[in-house]
């Protein structure tokens, strides 16, 4: 959801110069597996979401399909919302078409709780070479039910607060590594000039779209979706208090025709510079300071999502790979997951596609790679920094009855939020208030939690 | 499709008015309503009529089959509990989806989102593909050059449209729209937040005014240079050949461009799927379907909206027909 649409860096054909980090992936892969399947070759469908670190993946499988003989790998790459479509119905009914399948943070506990997904624990820790408590302990805790691990994490992000040096050392401003909203708030209100609005903030309708960044605000303001008994809190005071501060922020000093923007379109709008603040994805970071797609690079600073009531506010997602039980090639599809969430698989992203380009926030082992420190020396540290920080179990003021920040994984979330997002956008062009918005969202929201008890 | 077989059949009695109305209002205007008088009915007319039945047979089932079936599984689907999620949880639950569609707001509002949208962008398309009709109609040096590039929006795939829409022209921040009014003076609109009716019905007029353009001139192009030339002679101005002459002329071809940009427009997705998302009143029915079966992965709540719509559709459809659109009433000669 976060990343909706990422630009791809650049088209990159960067030629595959095979073999060169054969030897360094054959730790991964038992001679056994490959032949594992149906006793001859093996063709492992895995279907993905087109962002630019899984078609860095597609690009290297061939790396694999080398390691591997007798396996191959056939992606079938789709747009996001394509993708958790024709997964749910493909998982749902049992058809069996993927033996690999890119699911979101959201799905994953559902799916794992549902018993579409197979447990991945002993495979994983019964590997020392591959180092299963490398993988960042948030998004650990995150794709894991009761204790069993469904999926592993391909790449994942938290939010950070990007902004702009150069504006903010032209209106004096100086900003910690901790701001508070109000702090921000303020700063948004001397940052917006003629020449660039004060903040850029989500106001594009949908659950993913404009509820990921104000959940996180929500939370932090103490409110949240649901108490611990599955009963709605979305017009309590708190909720009400953190939507009406986004609102006003966003209509007072964030950019002109709010609802049109979500991720690309703010993305857009900082790297052309016409924007001072920015809280969103960590991954957009990378983005920003890419010479090529950015006019910023090199101006931008970052912390870590700004906060109220809590310690830290930062979101929590990742695109893990699964492997539904309907698969015919279990050992096979194992093999390849574990080889794309490898140490080796990060080593062979940045020396043959380029350091910046090694998926982010998945190992903490990545962070300490001295070629990718100096490659995403502006944001390596921070995103690290907050990952490891944000608290998946309780990231509002009270306690949920759920793991994750900012969706809530149950299957009615998607369409709760999709609704009340819609009022929201409503409050914030101003043909309703956030209090009356809330209160029917209020309503939407207790139909859903109701099934939840 | 299946009005083919009984285009290409020999003209008769036994072709019902209300099935053949296409080839008569685009081809050859109202020269042929006028044959079309049922003349003395022999045996051979009837064998003629049995062999046109015989033709049109395989087409029909086949279409049947190919609508019905489904429609018939939507209705079997609005009486379940059927959450994509939750796909243990499939079980028999009466009229619940049902009482969801007439108790939650949704439905009668996206019912007049539907009706505003279709019917203000099929109003404003009409009228400015009649305009542009008449322009294109007169000769000119890069007449056939202007027609293409006026033609080009209808071939422009809808979500493109959209997306051209909503960064080039409407974008707050680079939009060519705001641009040209900030030239004027005028502060930037902004047209997604403040006013998504508008900016959903400008993507539309834009698209289908090409379309009803195209009809339209099809119409002006069947106007016999004759009559024109007569009520030039028997002194009649430019305005009142065009009001007394052209409009009743064009009048078939215009209810035939409404009829079919309806249709088209009633299933609008793209625009609002790309810009508005369903706010500020823009939810329109097939939305609203999209968002119940894949947002809300709810099955049989979709199903129940789709056979409602598809009820209320019919029925709107049934008394337009019959009531306004001279080509579907039958014996009614002008």
């Amino acid at each position: 959801m976060m990343l909706t649409r990422i630009w791809r860096h650049k088209a990159a054909p960067a030629g595959l110069a095979v073999g060169a980090l054969a030897l360094a992936l054959t730790a991964c892969s038992s001679s056994g597996d490959a032949g594992g399947g149906a006793g001859g070759d093996v063709k492992l469908t895995i279907a993905t979401v087109n962002n630019p670190q899984m078609q860095d993946m597609e690009e290297l499988k061939s790396h694999f399909e080398e390691d591997n003989p007798g396996i191959t790998v056939e992606f079938v790459t789709m747009e996001e919302g394509d993708l958790r479509a024709a997964v749910t119905a493909d998982v749902a009914s049992g058809a069996g078409q993927y033996d690999i399948v890119t699911v979101g943070a959201y799905e994953v506990p559902q799916w794992g709780a549902q018993d579409w997904l197979l447990d991945l624990t002993e495979s994983l820790e019964g590997d020392a070479a591959y180092d299963v408590d490398d993988i960042l302990p948030p998004l650990r805790d995150a794709l894991s039910v009761d204790g069993k691990q469904y999926a592993v994490p391909f790449y994942g992000e938290s939010s950070i607060l990007m902004y702009n040096k150069a504006m903010f050392a032209e209106a004096g401003i100086e900003i910690s590594n901790n701001p508070t909203w109000q702090e921000v708030a303020e700063y948004a209100a001397v940052l917006d000039t003629d020449e660039h609005a004060g903040i850029c903030l989500r106001g594009k309708p949908g659950w993913g779209d404009l509820f990921a960044p104000l959940t996180t605000v929500v939370q932090t303001f103490g409110g949240n979706w649901y108490d611990e008994n599955w009963d709605a809190q979305v017009n309590s005071p708190e909720f009400v208090e953190g939507v009406e501060f986004y609102v006003d922020l966003l209509t007072e000093h964030g950019q002109a025709d709010p609802v049109s923007y979500s991720f690309t379109e703010c993305l857009n709008l900082l790297s052309s510079g016409k924007v001072a603040m920015w809280y969103d994805a960590s991954v957009a970071a990378s983005i920003l300071e890419d010479p090529e797609a950015s006019e910023v690079a090199g101006q931008m600073g970052y912390t870590h999502a700004p906060v109220y009531k809590t310690e830290e506010s930062g979101w929590l997602w990742s695109w893990n790979l699964a492997i539904p039980k309907t698969t015919k090639n279990p050992e096979a599809a194992t093999t390849f997951v574990k080889w794309a969430t490898s140490k080796e698989y990060h080593q062979l992203v940045g020396e043959e596609l380029g350091w910046t380009r090694v998926p982010p926030g998945a190992r903490t082992s990545t962070y300490s790679i001295p070629e990718y420190q100096e490659a995403a020396a502006a944001f390596a540290p921070i995103t690290l920094e907050v990952m490891e920080s944000v608290n998946p179990e309780q990231p509002g003021v009270d306690p949920q009855p759920w793991v994750g920040i900012q969706y809530v994984p149950i299957p009615e979330f998607q369409d709760v939020g999709n609704q009340v997002a819609q009022l929201v956008a409503d409050a914030i062009a101003g043909r309703t208030t956030v209090q009356d918005a809330l209160d029917r969202g209020q309503d939407i929201a207790q139909t859903a939690g109701d099934l939840q008890k | 499709m299946t009005s083919n077989p009984e285009t290409t059949s020999p003209r008769g009695p036994a072709v019902d008015t209300s099935t053949a109305p296409k080839p008569r209002g685009i081809g050859n205007g109202a020269r042929s309503r006028r044959d079309a008088q049922p003349v003395a009915a022999g045996a051979a007319a009837k064998q003629t009529a049995r062999l046109a039945r015989g033709l049109v047979l395989p087409g029909m089932t086949f279409t049947i089959l190919l609508t019905q079936i489904p429609f018939v599984v939507t209705i079997v689907f609005s009486f379940l509990r059927w959450n994509q999620l939750r796909p243990d949880e499939i079980r028999f639950t009466g009229w619940d989806n049902y009482a969801v569609v007439f108790t939650r707001p949704e439905f009668l509002s996206s019912l007049g989102a539907t009706v505003i949208i279709t019917g203000s962008a099929v109003l404003l398309s009409l009228v400015f593909g009649l305009f542009l009709a008449v322009l294109l109609d007169r000769k000119f040096r890069g007449r056939g050059l202007a027609r293409t590039l006026a033609i080009t929006p209808f071939l422009v795939m809808p979500a493109a449209a959209a997306l051209v829409w909503k960064w080039l022209m409407l974008d707050s921040n680079v939009g060519m729209v705001n641009w040209s009014l900030g030239l004027l003076g005028i502060d930037p609109v902004q047209w997604n937040t403040n006013f998504p009716l508008v900016t959903i019905v400008a993507v539309l007029v834009w698209q289908y005014t090409p379309f009803m353009m195209l009809i339209l001139m099809a119409g002006l192009q069947s106007q016999g240079g004759d009559v024109l030339e007569a009520a030039a002679v028997d002194g009649a101005g430019p305005a009142r050949i065009f009001w007394s002459l052209t409009l009743p002329h064009l009048r078939p071809y215009a209810e035939i461009a409404t009829l079919l940009g309806s249709i088209m427009l009633l299933q609008v997705f793209d625009p609002i799927a790309i810009m508005t998302k369903g706010t500020g009143g823009t939810k329109t029915l097939s939305y609203l379907l999209y968002e119940r079966a894949f947002i809300g992965l709810d099955i049989g709540q979709a199903a129940a909206f789709g056979v409602i719509a598809v009820i209320v559709t019919i029925g709107v459809a049934m008394i337009a027909l019959r009531s306004t659109f001279s080509i579907f009433v039958e014996g009614k000669v002008r």
